[in-house]
């Protein structure tokens, strides 16, 4: 330990060091153990969901435990696992270090952030300590404004602190991304992950006052006994919907847009090779965040929204679809006749690409109007989302932990392992979902704890693949643990990767560059290849 | 804030990068503000279009004077802020406290009258849900529940305003002559510009609103 050279890890090792960090880097850390304790329960409360739904009849839990499984597992997945997962946990890492920068612009509202999310989610636990919550994650007026005799009203204030913690971290990173670049850095020699950042802060910053809001007069409403959302005073309830979601689908990109831009920094890596069409996925990022903001109706189109609306809400959707598919175009294209290996993260990413586009092109389906009035609130649409969110998100968070597990930690975790995990988590995740396109498609709902026996065979499916996935969560966490103390060291560059974070020794300093760095290239200016097949498109090659 | 105003904080090189990202930061905050209003704006406009005539009766109902000293007291207070702010870039301190000051007083006239307001409209039962006035239309209390809804939240942000004001008064009179950051000062300014904003939106459309034929 005496010849370890002085690094973030190492300076202090106080609980108070930690706790009143401003260090970019240790609130990655503090974020990612916090957002680790969320995931930890409302994996629970899947597992205990998937268990309940092993047969047709009602016998673990009861409909009313079952309900506030599902609003248990849907809040804290959302909120407090996926929002922050890549922003928070990667962001807060990365970012400085990727733009050579010494911290964020403001490092005591960056712990702040943090202070906001952990109070928030004290509140949100403590809803669920004192008998949950039964609305769903949704929070449907008049059900939780008025009807439901669950802690609404603290789990909404929790979310809404939280958010408050969100905002500020998009705000930082906005900042940051445009004001603290190292010279030389231009827009177009930024890292596409700083990008999709760029983007991702965006929506935070402009989606989640709106989420504020919305619950702030919906808490309003359930104290005051009377409110706007209730029809007995002639208010709509539907518009709670509508100002819903246009907070929550910008926010499903809030879910996406960070991994894609992990899966941006793996591919070039591990293919050896430059990103294909740099500039069309850097303005894909740009374009699903604006077009983001553009198609929360399409979560109405049974809700008595008028088919005019329907019909643009629709248009859009398909409208959104355009940059994600040039984004996957592009990464496949970067593969192409790249010098390909398949170390953990890369395995990871590869099953990002498969997975998002299954949840992807499932999400046109769920676009096209007269298709969504059958599967509406069916297993259609959990299969479609959890292919987004945990097949597209988790994996790419997985991907992302692993890749940059040797800069975070200063040590290699056992590659056969991981390798092996990343092919775990893929067998499991499509064994656990899958199913469940077909159970929605053949008309089984959403939110039940009953079925008809007809839909059993696919259900035992679907919980047997959640064991395995449950096995491709729990050994990540075994071995990463383990190579804290076990692993090699890594060096500075483990990955002979391109990118200013590798550029500086692992663990980072505590200010990140002992000198400023210059820059003189472009983003993944991988070396030529060596090999002999002639590259006729680089004439300098 | 306390090093904030008086060096250059470590993250940053320079001043001028300082400055630009604070500045920066603010009017980024200020966007979220935008947006969290705009839900409740949002909210009004569906719900006029829904009950155009229970609105303009409703409306005739809050108390235009007290809206009225109300408007002119937070304008006045924009313009000592901006002097305020202008006087900081001219190194002229002392002027700065006095107009911050006087800022805050009438910061804390508008409350006081507010607070005169709400204890006339709670006598005159315009309490949607608790105690309202059978003489007006059903739909009026959703026009009241926003009125207190939204002149609420703004109350609650010129209190803010107010905390963010005094703590700029507390570093400029325990700067020991050092020089103050007026970029600083400017960003307390832009909040309370925003604060007095959102109140040119409420004025005519709670006060006003039902008293234009």
């Amino acid at each position: 330990m005496t010849a370890e050279p002085q690094n973030y890890l190492n300076g202090e090792y106080t609980i108070k060091s930690w706790l009143l960090t401003t260090d970019h880097k240790r609130i990655g850390l503090l974020y990612l153990l916090t957002i680790l304790f969320f995931f930890v329960i409302a994996a629970f409360a899947a597992g205990l969901m998937r268990l309940e739904l092993l047969t047709p009849q009602g016998d673990l839990v009861s409909s009313d435990t079952y309900n506030k499984l599902f609003t248990i597992h849907g809040v804290m997945m959302v909120w407090f696992f996926l929002i922050p997962s890549i922003p928070s946990v990667l962001g807060n890492f990365l970012v400085p270090l990727m733009i050579g920068a010494r911290d964020v612009a403001f490092p005591r509202l960056n712990l702040l952030s943090w202070y906001l999310f952990v109070l928030g989610g004290f509140f949100t636990f403590h809803a669920v300590i004192l008998g949950g919550v039964d609305t769903g994650w949704t929070f449907y007026t008049p059900y939780s404004s008025t009807y439901s005799n669950s802690h609404v009203t603290e789990m909404a204030l929790g979310i809404f602190i939280a958010g408050f913690g969100s905002i500020l971290t998009g705000l930082n990173f906005i900042i940051t991304i445009q004001k603290m670049r190292a010279p030389g850095l231009t827009w177009f020699r930024l890292p596409l992950f700083i990008w999709s950042m760029f983007a991702t802060s965006i929506i935070l910053v402009l989606a989640t006052p709106v989420l504020a809001i919305t619950l702030l007069l919906m808490g309003v409403e359930r104290i005051w006994g009377i409110g706007i959302f209730n029809p007995k005073l002639g208010g709509d309830p539907v518009l709670f919907q509508h100002l819903f979601w246009f907070y929550s689908h910008p926010a499903v990109y809030i879910m996406i847009l960070p991994g894609m831009g992990v899966v941006s920094e793996i591919i070039p890596c591990f293919s050896r090779k430059q990103i294909f069409g740099y500039k069309f996925v850097a303005f894909s990022s740009v374009a699903i965040a604006v077009i983001g903001f553009l198609v929360w109706g399409h979560h109405m189109f049974v809700s008595s929204q008028s088919i005019y609306a329907g019909m643009a809400f629709s248009l859009l959707s398909f409208l959104v679809s355009i940059p994600s598919a040039i984004k996957v175009f592009n990464w496949t294209a970067t593969l192409y006749r790249g010098s390909i290996s398949f170390e953990a993260p890369m395995l990871y990413v590869l099953g990002f690409i498969g997975l998002f586009v299954v949840g992807g092109l499932t999400g046109l389906f769920l676009a096209t109007l007269a298709v969504d009035v059958h599967v509406h609130g069916t297993y259609f649409v959990v299969a479609h989302f959890h292919y987004i969110m945990v097949g597209g998100m988790v994996t790419a968070f997985m991907a992302g932990i692993h890749f940059w597990w040797p800069k975070i930690t200063g040590r290699l975790y056992p590659e056969k392992w991981a390798q092996f995990s990343a092919i775990i988590l893929f067998i499991g995740f499509n064994l656990t979902f899958f199913p469940q396109f077909v159970l929605g498609y053949l008309g089984m709902p959403r939110r039940v704890h009953e079925y008809a026996p007809e839909f059993q065979v696919y259900n035992v499916l679907s919980t047997a693949g959640a064991t395995i996935l449950g096995v491709g969560y729990l050994l990540p966490l075994i071995y990463l643990l383990w190579s804290l103390k076990n692993g090699p060291r890594a060096d500075q560059n483990p990955w002979q990767a391109a990118g200013l974070e590798w550029k500086t020794a692992s663990p980072p300093p505590e200010h990140n560059f002992e000198e400023t760095p210059v820059i003189t290239e472009e983003a993944y200016a991988y070396p030529p290849l060596t090999s002999s097949q002639p590259t006729p498109e680089e004439p300098h090659g | 804030m306390a090093e904030r105003t008086t060096t250059i904080a470590k993250q940053f090189e320079d001043l001028p990068q300082q400055r630009e990202a604070v500045t920066l930061g603010m009017w980024t905050f200020l966007a979220t503000e935008v947006l969290f209003f705009g839900g409740l704006f949002l909210v009004y406009s569906v719900y006029r279009h829904f009950y155009f005539n229970a609105f303009a009766a409703a409306s005739k109902h809050t108390d235009v004077v007290y809206g009225t000293v109300n408007s002119v007291i937070l304008i006045t207070s924009s313009l000592t802020m901006a002097l305020g702010v202008r006087a900081a870039k001219l190194i002229q301190y002392r002027n700065t406290i006095r107009f911050l000051l006087l800022t805050v007083c009438l910061g804390l006239a508008f409350l006081a009258v507010k607070g005169f307001e709400y204890h006339k409209d709670i006598t005159d039962r315009l309490v949607p849900g608790l105690d309202f006035n059978p003489d007006l239309p059903l739909h009026g209390q959703i026009f009241f529940w926003l009125y207190w809804t939204m002149t609420g939240l703004h109350a609650l942000h010129v209190i803010i305003g107010l905390g963010v004001i005094s703590t700029m008064i507390g570093l400029l009179s325990r700067r020991n002559g050092r020089p103050v950051h007026a970029h600083s000062i400017e960003n307390a300014g832009l909040y309370w510009h925003f604060v007095d904003i959102v109140w040119i939106y409420l004025y005519p459309l709670l006060y006003l609103v039902g008293r234009h034929s």
